[in-house]
């Protein structure tokens, strides 16, 4: 009791990671259309938790105490409630007996079972129904135990709003009576996909997105990370398309650590230190991709994972291998194409041909419209002008740029580019200065 | 010196998993600074919120809780400070105070007067 203090400090995010299990868990017992209240017994755990430990100091093993105190808060539950209310259908007659209660639930309480559970619920969150956003504030808010003004922090989104969306989202999950059955092989693969598209979509979200505070932004691609392990971990989530996704996030979450100098300033490819990039996460990330190289699947995940492989491979941005890049785009436009690709395409472009190939390369791009809110697209025009000498529509496109640049970060990064074009020397020949910053 | 109890009262729940384990942190870090600088007896116990009232007379018992939730104690802890000033300087330093409760500082009394 003692100790705890000393190691208060290592338990990590344990609360959040104990609360993915905790709902999956007793979502499985008590049935689906019975979330809230496994929501609800898994906040009485933590409160009794805080109101305890606060005062004792930690216990032995936290995640074992907050197990107990899930299970046995959720046996109070069913004692109480078990004539008014119905629970998983598989388990409900297990339940309403004293003679089987106690080790249904403890069953559902080992270990394998959780893990499974837990894929369960992540199953169960990709539900078509619902729109892909919502799926991922439901990972975020379900799977890793953050609060609503925390997934709405993540998301750059108010309160309310993002509230209600994970309520719309939560009342679609309690209609069906049971978590998605991840035993069956045909419905396995059948939602796997989905569940990928998630998980890229969290990671994105952390690597790309909008939210500003990099500690917030490191947390979300690690929970991505974190979750895809869980599906790797299963026989049948060890596909292909699993292992380049994990791939990609490994390559590309190897990067991070250098997107910013110690100012907090983003910076472009070519000003990155890759003497500090994670050489343990980028030989993982090779080997993942070799994993995925089985079979015939060629997913979009196999693509940016071997354009991410280019960079990570690369010693500088002058030897990186851009016509490869270009090529591999080319795949991408064709398996999943949006402006976005199509604007990364034109940028490797201009490394490979020159900037007014670059530029041929942006003005083809189709639908091109839904690029107007994202700064990056007049950026890399604007970067391509200043390497043809063409100061004054450089300086106009930084502008545009900087116009809609979503936080302070973007801001300042355009706003140093922008100061560029101003300098009396000439531009300098500095490839990879496109698009956005860490971006191939 | 003399001795004192601190009884916690109220506090807003916390909204996330991520900020009930802030709060236990912190107060961690609080009951653990005052047994560095010597002023913890006991760190005393968390009280559940619901009990029973035993009332005087017709010695009936009833049902809590006995209070709102605001004004519930929670828990109490024991300490030794100087003086009443000393100990509720010390209390300033309570997380729960973050968190809209307060702590009630009461002098322990003494029985060899």
């Amino acid at each position: 009791m003692e100790n705890s203090a000393g190691s208060a400090a290592n338990i990590g995010h344990l609360f959040r990671r104990q609360h993915g299990q905790m709902v999956a868990a007793l979502t499985r017992i008590f049935g689906m259309h019975n979330l809230k209240l496994a929501e609800d017994v898994v906040q009485d755990a933590f409160c009794r938790a805080l109101e305890v430990w606060k005062v004792r100091g930690l216990p032995e093993n936290p995640p074992a105490w907050l197990m107990a105190a899930a299970k046995n808060r959720a046996l109070d539950v069913i004692r109480r409630e078990r004539t008014a209310r119905n629970f998983a259908p598989e388990l409900d007659r297990l339940l309403r007996s004293e003679w089987t209660l106690a080790s249904t639930v403890d069953e559902h309480f080992g270990v394998n079972a959780i893990r499974d559970d837990l894929l369960r619920m992540m199953f169960s969150c990709c539900d078509p129904a619902i729109s892909e956003e919502s799926q991922v504030a439901l990972i975020l808010n379900i799977l890793c135990g953050f609060g609503v003004d925390e997934v709405a922090a993540a998301f750059v989104s108010a309160h309310a709003a993002m509230e209600k969306r994970i309520l719309r989202a939560k009342k679609i999950l309690a209609a069906s009576q049971a978590l998605f059955e991840v035993n069956s092989a045909g419905e396995f693969a059948a939602r796997l996909p989905a569940v990928h598209r998630a998980l890229y979509l969290l990671f994105n979200e952390g690597y790309h997105g909008a939210c500003a505070e990099t500690a917030m932004r490191a947390e979300l691609c690690r929970e991505a990370i974190r979750l895809l392990r869980e599906v790797l971990g299963n026989g049948r989530g060890a596909v292909p398309a699993s292992f380049a996704l994990a791939a990609l996030m490994c390559l590309n979450a190897a990067r991070m650590p250098t997107r910013k100098d110690r100012f907090g300033n983003l910076l472009p490819l070519s000003d990155q230190d890759r003497s500090l990039w994670n050489r343990e996460l980028i030989a993982e990330g090779l080997t993942l991709l070799e994993h995925s190289a089985a079979g015939m699947d060629v997913s979009q995940y196999h693509i940016e994972a071997a354009i991410a492989a280019a960079h990570a491979n690369a010693p500088n941005t002058e030897a990186t291998d851009w016509r490869q890049i270009v090529s591999l785009y080319d795949v991408l436009m064709q398996l999943r194409p949006s402006p976005v690709v199509a604007l990364n395409r034109a940028i490797a472009l201009g490394q490979s041909d020159g900037p007014e190939a670059g530029l041929r390369a942006l003005d083809a791009i189709g639908e091109s419209e839904r690029l107007t809110h994202y700064p990056f697209y007049a950026a890399a025009r604007a970067d391509f002008e200043l390497r043809l000498g063409r100061r004054d529509a450089a300086r106009r496109h930084f502008n545009d740029a900087l116009s809609i640049a979503r936080n302070p970060d973007e801001q300042r990064y355009l706003a140093q580019r922008l100061a560029a074009c101003e300098g009396g020397a000439p531009a300098r020949k500095n490839y990879a200065r496109n698009g956005a910053p860490g971006e191939g | 010196m003399a001795e004192f109890a601190y009884l916690y009262r109220g506090g807003e729940r916390p909204a996330s998993p991520e900020q009930s384990q802030q709060i236990m942190q912190k107060w961690i870090a609080w009951m653990k600074e005052l047994a560095e600088q010597g002023h913890m007896i006991d760190r005393g116990q968390p009280l559940e919120r619901s009990g029973k009232l035993v009332k005087g007379g017709s010695r009936s018992i009833t049902d809590g809780p006995f209070a709102e939730t605001k004004d519930l104690i929670g828990g109490f802890t024991l300490v030794r400070a100087k003086d009443i000033a000393e100990a509720a300087e010390l209390a300033r330093g309570c997380p729960i105070l973050e968190r809209g409760g307060d702590v009630e500082v009461r002098p322990i009394m003494q029985m060899n007067m």
